[in-house]
């Protein structure tokens, strides 16, 4: 039985993102919630959601899940939303707020960077323009909606290692990937049949890594 | 670029089960809030609005498995209101799966609530539901499922729950709901000018047209609606064409 971990530190419903995984895999996987660092020693793969501040994520992520970062890079791990979003240098919330640094880039808030009248957060169903060819987009099309609620948008500073861009305003790295990580600024588990397709590809794609 | 407009049917749930008779060919039971959810979910809807009219105060906890039996099925937005009256009630239900609250009269004697979910939980779960009627050529909000005139001005009212922190406004008029006529575009854009969360346009949907007109000339960012996907007159699926075929953003 391979266990994959959602990393629960208290600031986000986990109730989409379980139920979601639970659609989607097999018999040979178990599903469950880490409270502490010591729940992801067994774990096959890490999913990491999140919703709220940068500040109090990463906060929380340093007492509960201390060299989470080790982990991170070291197995199957999929980040979503703010879970995509520490994983850059630094997010400007908050007066800026040290980060991860597994992923070359910044996060800025949408406000700073338009002057363009748009509605903040972004919420709603926006465009995902794949950059390059991967397993994780299979038979998802190109340009196919996703589900985004969010205030500040990443930019990574290498292609390679960007796998999606949205456009709102400014375009925006909407997915990343990076040899055992995935994460993505959209919510797959809120996306409908594209968002589980996208689950399933990442299970599959995580048995090869 | 900016986000697609939103198509939300909105169901009535009473005592636990859809009521206002649903009416698809496919579906075997047209009461289960599971099966209907599911139903537009293939159709694409952007998202799906569960209204709880359950009158007596014992009835209320079925809204809570409700949510909790389509979050587990269907993976779409969920808002979810109707008798919502403090944050307890808002974190019960964010807990069970829904993604966004309205809150209505509650917010209207306690407008702190507001705040407080915002505060603890961020902006993007709450919902304010504001139901509006014209007087004397001023529009006026309505609390008590539109039974007491709160004096409040419908614009000024929008702006100090955006101020506070609301997510997004659920405009209804109350003047066009039930009627068929077409949404209240008056008012949405009048709203919409200043407003920047979205809006979602309520009341009145009888055709294709109307909402495009609420997205055109309304400035609405979403538009829901019940009676005309519920009695199949069309489905979620035309709505998206007709508004594709318009020019309009859809997923």
């Amino acid at each position: 039985m391979k266990k994959i971990s959602v990393i629960d530190y208290g600031m986000s419903n986990l109730h989409s993102v379980l139920k979601s995984f639970q659609k989607v895999i097999d018999k040979k996987y178990s599903l469950s919630i880490a409270k502490t660092i010591k729940d992801l020693e067994d774990a096959s793969i890490i999913i990491l959601p999140g919703q709220g501040a940068a500040n109090s994520c990463m906060d929380r992520l340093n007492s509960k899940f201390p060299s989470l970062d080790k982990f991170i890079i070291n197995r199957p791990f999929f980040g979503i939303c703010l879970g995509f979003q520490i994983l850059f240098n630094e997010s400007s919330e908050d007066g800026g707020v040290k980060c991860f640094s597994i992923i070359d880039g910044t996060v800025t808030d949408f406000k700073n960077t338009t002057n363009r009248k748009l509605k903040i957060p972004h919420m709603g169903w926006n465009i995902v323009n794949q950059n390059h060819s991967h397993p994780i987009w299979k038979n998802i099309s190109n340009k196919s909606f996703f589900y985004f609620v969010h205030s500040y948008y990443a930019q990574a500073t290498k292609l390679s290692d960007e796998l999606s861009t949205t456009d709102y305003g400014i375009n925006f790295t909407s997915s990343v990937i990076k040899d055992n990580i995935f994460a993505c600024q959209y919510h797959p588990e809120k996306s409908s049949s594209n968002g589980l397709q996208l689950l399933s590809n990442f299970i599959t794609y995580s048995e090869g890594i | 670029m900016s986000v697609a407009k939103r198509i939300i049917p909105c169901l009535d749930v009473d005592k636990g089960r859809v009521v206002k008779g649903i009416n698809f060919v496919d579906i075997v039971d047209a009461g289960d809030p599971v099966e209907v959810a599911k139903k537009y979910d293939s159709e694409g809807a952007d998202e799906i609005t569960f209204l709880d009219i359950t009158a007596s105060h014992e009835g209320r906890d079925t809204i809570l498995s409700v949510v909790e039996k389509v979050a587990n099925e269907v993976f779409i937005p969920l808002t979810v209101g109707g008798g919502v009256s403090d944050f307890n009630d808002v974190r019960d239900l964010l807990s069970v799966g829904a993604d966004k609250v309205t809150i209505n009269t509650a917010a209207v004697s306690n407008p702190n609530i507001i705040n407080d979910v915002t505060e603890k939980i961020g902006r993007q779960c709450i919902v304010i539901a504001v139901d509006v009627k014209k007087i004397d050529n001023e529009y006026y909000v309505f609390t008590h499922g539109g039974r007491k005139n709160s004096m409040l001005s419908a614009y000024d009212w929008c702006m100090e729950c955006q101020k506070r922190g609301a997510g997004e406004i659920l405009l209804t008029s109350m003047d066009k709901d039930g009627t068929k006529d077409g949404f209240d575009l008056e008012i949405l854009n009048t709203i919409s000018t200043d407003l920047n969360i979205p809006l979602i346009a309520s009341g009145g949907a009888g055709n294709l047209e109307h909402l495009h007109e609420a997205i055109t000339k309304g400035n609405a960012d979403a538009v829901l609606a019940a009676s005309i996907f519920h009695f199949g007159e069309f489905s979620i699926t035309e709505a998206k064409e007709y508004l594709k075929g318009k020019g309009i953003l859809v997923r």
